[in-house]
Formats: structure tokens, C-alpha cells, sequence
């Protein structure tokens, strides 16, 4: 029982907005899609909601065809990016708006939109406008009108991304439990953010430029990422990308760096690579390679150090607060345990995932 | 600092007010006045400068020396009121269907379309008047207020459309695809959605149409003769070989009184906030 999409293409000249997208939602689960912005998914959950056709391929709900049916015939619920409510209903009107128009009776109407808005904080503010509420709150509504109608697709189009940071937070936390009455339908989420698609997706699709790159349980797309470009969307901080080679019992790479060529390469003939390494399996050292600080900054009980170093540009991360004055020198090493080796050409495919009980 | 900048303000506004204000001021008091009056100096001020007479409002309603304005007037009315609801309903759909899909007709897309109705207002009147003229002619409609609704109606649609097909791109579309989400077609999404955000643009079309609906002469002037007298025709009819001024002043100031009002009315609603803002 799911939505599936068959090879949907859509675009105009050379960039195609959809090239060849083919997914499966399943039901009961949020799936979360990921990428940057312009990888296409805004414009997928508008084919899924029929906002906009595709030029070929097809949708598929349970089987039966979904593509001709119209927007308004769908039940597909949306929650956009930018803060979307009727501005000449009250709070109270807007969340109720979905249900008049099914004609559900008044009583019922009353009960289901105050139950909605007591869930999402709101209570207070059923008879103000959308105006005169701030940016989260405006958000809520939105989501209340989502939620109240019980929809059998519901849409959210990175619905946190035009709030502050804190709120973020504090919604995003909101958001498991609110989408918990949501569990009988399907759950699309859009993100272009890993932490949000980690925490909440019990599936993660992966997009780029219209594409789909990858598609699986979270954990194991983070694990195996299909190519260098998966894990540069999937990792914040960003993934650190060295380009050198397998040669002999070596892996050389620039500034004259060698390191001990790990068994697990044994199979990879020599040549060129892209050698990935997460942000947190690089280690500050006493010896390795020089770098010199770029910028560095505290997230949560972390910190990131950026460091340009003769292998390009880095990212530590390391454990509590630490200060690394801009400028200062850094030596960084290298786990070779630990690293993804990706090809060099095209999105670097993967050619070998470090061993899992070595990722913490 | 901001005492002297509030009393340059406050006097701008003074000197501007006066610069408005006196030529109604003039037009009252002439229509005070009688042949004597007029021509007996600058005199201003009733009783003490003058003797007032009520002679120039009496010949409105059929007096001596004048016409009969009720009859002009319900036709102006009648023909201003009926245009520009005509435009606004046309408009309104024609502007929200330019504004939401695009249309495709060869080369011709919507901005040309645009292009094509705001062009209606290119040509200067006397170009116009001919094929009008002609064309009513041919439908028998001459001299009928049936007739100079539908030359109306082909002058304030472009005022109309233009005006709501901006006010509509102001409108996030979002909230249409939103609303057709919620399940509603795409006429209810006009009609339960946009046009009740849409209302301080009407308002304003609206206003605009009916005050170059009322104040149109050329058209009034050319496309009737007898049967049908719009009132700024009636009002220059009385300018015959004698100008009666005090006639002339009562009946301008009879045919600016609706624009006031509604001008009024316009900036009670817009001070109180009810519109303005309304979206974003």
C-alpha cells in the first residue's frame, strides 16, 4: 500500500527539473526527501499533490492510477516553505476551512479545531488573524490545517527552514509527535537539512539536480553512501573529500601525504580515488598533516574546525568547546580505518564503506 | 527637530489644501450670486459683499434660465453605476484568469493580452469616437444609455483589468494551490479565497472607474443627441450665447458631489486599516 512514482520526468531544456524520479511512499512511514536546494523536491511533491504534471511517467496510489486526478479530488494536505494561511480568516477559520468544505457538521467542526489547536499551542489565538501572529506560530496554523483534515498524503516542504533557529529546534521535536496522528497515511517531508532528515524519516530519499540518488533506511544510506555526492548531502558538516591514489602499499595524496594502505582496499586496483572521511573521524595530532584554522565554530557541545591544509579544504569535528584562533596551525590525522573510498570520476561511486562496528 | 519638521508638514498641507479647496469655495459662491453679482467685482463673501440668491440652484430643478439636472443626472447615474460594475465583474475574472494561467494563442501570451487591453486607452478619444459612433449606429444603440454603457464598459475594462491583474500577482499563489488543495475548484478558489483578499483592489478599480465613468464629456458629448443628456453634457448645455456663472457653479458643484462622497467613504475605509495591509 503505498505511492509510487514511475520514472517522472519534467523540464525544460537542459535542466530537467525531474529526470527519470522513481520512489516509493509507503504508508504509515515519513519519509524524508534530502537535498540541496533546487535538487527537484519541491517540484515532485507538486506533481504528488497535481499542482503541476509531469511531462512523462506516472503516479501510482495502491495500484491505481493517481496522476489524472485533479488537485482539488487528491486528499493531499501541504505544508509549505513560506508561511501559507488564508489572511482574511482567523486562526480558528483557517484550521477549520479544510473541514466546511467537507461539510462536516459545526458541532464536530468545534471539537476537531480546537482539539487541533490545543495540540499545536495555539489555543489562545483562535480568533486573531494570521498577521498578527509571529513567523512559528503562522507556521502552526499551517500545520494545523494540514493535520486537522486528516489527509491521506501530507506534504511538508521544509516547513522549518524560514524559522529561527531555536524555534526550529523546538518544533522539530514537536513534529514526531503531532505526525504520530498522522501514522495511517503517507508522510512526505522535505529537507535540506541531515540532522532533520536523520531525526525524523524512518525512509530518506536522496535528490540532486532532479535526480534521485539514493533510497533506503536512514541509518544505512549514512552508512553506505551510494556515491561521494550522497554523503557531501547527507553530512553536516560537511563529508572531507581527499583526491589521491592507491599506489603499492600506499595511499598518496597531495602535499606529499602517504598513508598504510588498509587491507580493505586490497581489492581496488591502483590509480585514482576519492578518499571521503566524516568530519568527526578526523583527529587533531601531534604529527600529520599542517593546516592552517579558516574559521572555526562551536555547534551545541561541538566544535567544527575548518582547516586549509595541502589536501584542500577541511572540516574537524571535535568533542566540547574548543578555541582555534583564525590563522593559528592545526596537524591533523588521518584514521585510515575509517575512510570511504569513492571513484574519482562522475558522483564518486562507492567502492568501499568503512567496517560498521568501527563507526560508533 | 521633529516640531519643525511636523509644522513644514502641517503647512504644506495647509498651502495645498487652500490650493484645492478655493476654486470650490469660488464655485460656491458664484452660485450664489446673480448676473449682478457676477459682474459687479470680486466679491466673496454673502450678505456682506453681495446679496445672495438662490436663483442659480433653483434653475437646476427647472427654473427660469436654466435646465432640469434630475433627469441628466439619473442617467449618469444610471450609466456610470452600470459600466462600472459591468468592468468590475469582467475585469475582475478577466484580470484573475491573466494573473493565474497562461494562455497561449501563437506569439500572443498574457502579457500581450495585457498589452492589448491597457492599448484600449492608447488612442486619444476623437480616434476612438468615429468608429463608436459608427458602430453603435449600426446596432441602433445612438443616443440610448444602453449604448453609452457598452463604449463605458470598453474604456474602464482596461482600468479595471489592469489594476486587478496587478493586485491579483500581489496575491501569493500559494494560496490558490493551497485552497485547491483543500478541495475546492478553481472557481471556488476565486470566489471563497482570492476575491475576499482581493477586496481593497476592487475598491479601488472600482473608484477608479467611476470617476472617469462620471467625468467622461467626449464620449456623452458625441454618442448622444437629445434623449439621452449625461450630466457634464447638461452642465455645458447651459453655456449658451449669456453664460448664467451661478447655473454653471451650482450644477459643477451638484456633479462633484458623489466623487466626494465616495472619496470620503474610500479614505475612511483605507485610515482605517481595514485595507490596508490586508495581505502582507
Amino acid at each position: 500500500m503505498s505511492l509510487v512514482a514511475q520514472s517522472l520526468n519534467l523540464g525544460h531544456g537542459g535542466k530537467p527539473h525531474l529526470n527519470a524520479v522513481s520512489a516509493a511512499f509507503e504508508r504509515g512511514k515519513l519519509t524524508t526527501v534530502i537535498g540541496r536546494t533546487l535538487a527537484g523536491k519541491t517540484t515532485l511533491m507538486r506533481v504528488i499533490a497535481g499542482l503541476q504534471n509531469a511531462d512523462s511517467g506516472a503516479l501510482m496510489l495502491d495500484g491505481k492510477a493517481f496522476s489524472s486526478r485533479a488537485a482539488w479530488d487528491r486528499d493531499v494536505a501541504m505544508v509549505y516553505q513560506q508561511f501559507i494561511n488564508y489572511p482574511h480568516l482567523s486562526v480558528f477559520e483557517n484550521v477549520a476551512f479544510p473541514l466546511r468544505k467537507k461539510r462536516v457538521a459545526t458541532a464536530e467542526i468545534a471539537k476537531h479545531v480546537t482539539a487541533m489547536l490545543e495540540k499545536v499551542g495555539l489555543s489562545a489565538f483562535g480568533e486573531r488573524k494570521p498577521s498578527q501572529l509571529s513567523g512559528g506560530q503562522q507556521q502552526r496554523v499551517a500545520l494545523a490545517r494540514a493535520l486537522v483534515r486528516k489527509a491521506d498524503i501530507l506534504l511538508l516542504d521544509e516547513p522549518l527552514v524560514n524559522l529561527d533557529y531555536k524555534l526550529r529546534e523546538q518544533l522539530r521535536d514537536e513534529f514526531r509527535g503531532l505526525l504520530e496522528s498522522q501514522r495511517q497515511g503517507i508522510i512526505i517531508y522535505n529537507t535540506t537539512e541531515p540532522s532533520e532528515a536523520m531525526m525524523l524519516g524512518d525512509q530518506l530519499v536522496v535528490m540532486h539536480e532532479g535526480r534521485i540518488l539514493q533510497a533506503g533506511i536512514p541509518a544505512e544510506v549514512f552508512e553506505k553512501p551510494a556515491s561521494a555526492l550522497v554523503a557531501s548531502i547527507i553530512n553536516d558538516p560537511p563529508m572531507n573529500i581527499i583526491y589521491g591514489q592507491l599506489d603499492g602499499k600506499s595511499i598518496v595524496a597531495g602535499g606529499g601525504l602517504r598513508l598504510p594502505r588498509p587491507k580493505r582496499f586490497a581489492a581496488l586496483p591502483n590509480g585514482a580515488y576519492r578518499f571521503g572521511l566524516p568530519a568527526n573521524e578526523m583527529q587533531l595530532a601531534s604529527s600529520g598533516i599542517k593546516g592552517r584554522v579558516t574559521f572555526s565554530e562551536v555547534s551545541g557541545s561541538e566544535t567544527f574546525i575548518h582547516a586549509e591544509t595541502a589536501l584542500g579544504a577541511t572540516v574537524t569535528q571535535v568533542e566540547g568547546v574548543h578555541t582555534a584562533p583564525i590563522g593559528s596551525e592545526v596537524t591533523l590525522a588521518i584514521p585510515t580505518e575509517s575512510l570511504f573510498v569513492f571513484a574519482a570520476e562522475g558522483d564518486g561511486r562507492l567502492l568501499s564503506a568503512p567496517q560498521q562496528e568501527q563507526r560508533p | 527637530m521633529n516640531g519643525v519638521l511636523s509644522f513644514l508638514k502641517y503647512a504644506a498641507i495647509t498651502v495645498w489644501s487652500v490650493f484645492v479647496a478655493a476654486p470650490l469655495l469660488w464655485a460656491v459662491t458664484t452660485s450664489l450670486k446673480t448676473a449682478n453679482g457676477v459682474t459687479g467685482g470680486p466679491t466673496y463673501i454673502p450678505w456682506l459683499q453681495y446679496e445672495p440668491s438662490l436663483q442659480g440652484w433653483r434653475s437646476l430643478f427647472g427654473g427660469a434660465g436654466g435646465i432640469d439636472i434630475v433627469g441628466p443626472y439619473i442617467n449618469s447615474i444610471i450609466v456610470t453605476l452600470s459600466a462600472t460594475a459591468i468592468s468590475i465583474v469582467l475585469g475582475t475574472l478577466a484580470a484573475y484568469g491573466l494573473s493565474r494561467y497562461d494562455y497561449r494563442m501563437g506569439f500572443v501570451k498574457n502579457s500581450d493580452i495585457i498589452f492589448f487591453f491597457i492599448s484600449q486607452r492608447i488612442m486619444p478619444p476623437i480616434v476612438l469616437s468615429i468608429p463608436f459612433f459608427l458602430m453603435l449606429q449600426f446596432l441602433g444603440l445612438l443616443d440610448s444609455k444602453l449604448g453609452l454603457i457598452l463604449v463605458y464598459v470598453a474604456l474602464l475594462l482596461p482600468i479595471a483589468v489592469w489594476i486587478m491583474v496587478d493586485f491579483f500577482d500581489g496575491v501569493p499563489r500559494q494560496i490558490d494551490e493551497m485552497a485547491m488543495l483543500d478541495g475546492l475548484k478553481p472557481f471556488e478558489v476565486f470566489w471563497k479565497v482570492v476575491l475576499p483578499n482581493s477586496l481593497p483592489g476592487i475598491l479601488v478599480a472600482a473608484m477608479f472607474c467611476l470617476i472617469f465613468g462620471w467625468n467622461d464629456f467626449f464620449f456623452a458629448f458625441t454618442l448622444t443627441f437629445t434623449d439621452t443628456q449625461l450630466l457634464p453634457v447638461a452642465v455645458v448645455a447651459l453655456n449658451s450665447s449669456v453664460t448664467p456663472w451661478w447655473s454653471l457653479s451650482a450644477s459643477a458643484l451638484v456633479s462633484v458631489l458623489p466623487l466626494i462622497i465616495i472619496a470620503f467613504f474610500v479614505e475612511k475605509l483605507l485610515s482605517r486599516g481595514t485595507l490596508a495591509g490586508a495581505i502582507r
